[in-house]
């Protein structure tokens, strides 16, 4: 992990220190043993293809945990994440490199916050985004 | 396909919204913590590391950002059959209020606040937006999770 950010740091438009996952079909089962989320199209193929698909899937709400790692990676200790939105507009399958990447869209106060809004999203491994979405965070202050 | 043309009618959809889960109760073990953070694959000290996270803004362990997602058991009774058989998740929107510790005791009550039906590449698709509210053991509200289901 880097050292930790401040507000102060921050600028409209720079980049999050991207994440590479490589999930596999074990992670995937792995996730359904400590989440609950047993549905078979995340690990069974058989399944996932009479369900027409090509075959496995990541759940979703791994894809929202690998983007939650990128924002919390990146604020530091000391920050706080306040919100964490993303849609699964792509379907993403096991054995193929993910990048988790944003960049901060919004600096500004509110309510004597420090708070910053990214833009997030996952990138598959030919570039596309596959998970759009959205982090606002709060992020320490060098003045207090 | 035996996926119907179309299947939500308006009346439907008027009976659906605000169909409120029973709430569920769930008890944040510190272990289940340590196997979610592995299972995603985050070695972020604050969920693993008790003196790392006492240095924290949290002031020691925490739950990573979706680790409410194992909360299982909230079922919304609808007052009619959603005949789909396949489901997939539509996207998730977290608001987090207060951090969520290790032997919290979180109550779960989820709530329909939408449903649409749209025709898409995979046939007749009904969207049901539902929105999660989880409350700590001192009636705060740690978090909100919109999430959108897809049956087709």
């Amino acid at each position: 992990m880097a050292d930790q950010v401040y507000w102060e740091d921050v600028t409209e438009g720079m980049e999050l220190p991207s994440i590479v996952k490589e999930p596999t079909t074990r992670q995937l089962v792995q996730y359904a043993g400590a989440s609950g989320d047993f549905y078979e199209i995340h690990y069974d193929k058989d399944f996932a293809v009479g369900n027409q698909l090509d075959g496995p899937i990541l759940h979703g709400a791994l894809k929202s945990a690998f983007l939650g790692q990128l924002v919390t990676d990146w604020i530091g200790p000391l920050g706080t994440l306040k919100r964490l939105q993303c849609q699964y507009r792509g379907m993403d399958a096991p054995g193929n490199v993910i990048t988790a990447r944003g960049t901060v869209t919004r600096k500004y106060e509110e309510d004597g916050l420090c708070l910053v809004d990214c833009e997030i999203r996952l990138e598959n491994a030919e570039g596309q985004n596959t998970t759009p979405g959205n982090a606002t965070v709060i992020l320490p202050s060098r003045t207090g | 396909m035996s996926t119907p043309a179309s299947f939500l009618t308006e009346e439907m959809r008027q009976q659906a919204i605000g169909v409120e889960s029973p709430p569920v109760t769930f008890v944040v073990e510190k272990g289940h913590i340590l196997r979610f953070a592995e299972a995603i694959g985050d070695p972020n000290p604050q969920y693993t590391d008790e003196a790392e996270a006492r240095k924290g803004a949290n002031g020691g362990l925490v739950a990573p950002p979706t680790f409410l997602r194992s909360v299982r058991g909230v079922n919304l009774e609808l007052p009619f059959e959603l005949s789909f058989s396949r489901r997939l998740d539509g996207g998730s929107d977290w608001e987090y209020f207060q951090p969520v510790r290790p032997g919290d005791r979180i109550t779960a009550v989820a709530r329909v606040a939408e449903m649409t039906e749209r025709s898409g590449r995979l046939g007749t698709m009904v969207f049901m937006t539902t929105i999660t509210t989880y409350s700590n053991q001192f009636e705060e509200v740690v978090a909100t999770q919109t999430n959108t289901l897809i049956a087709y």
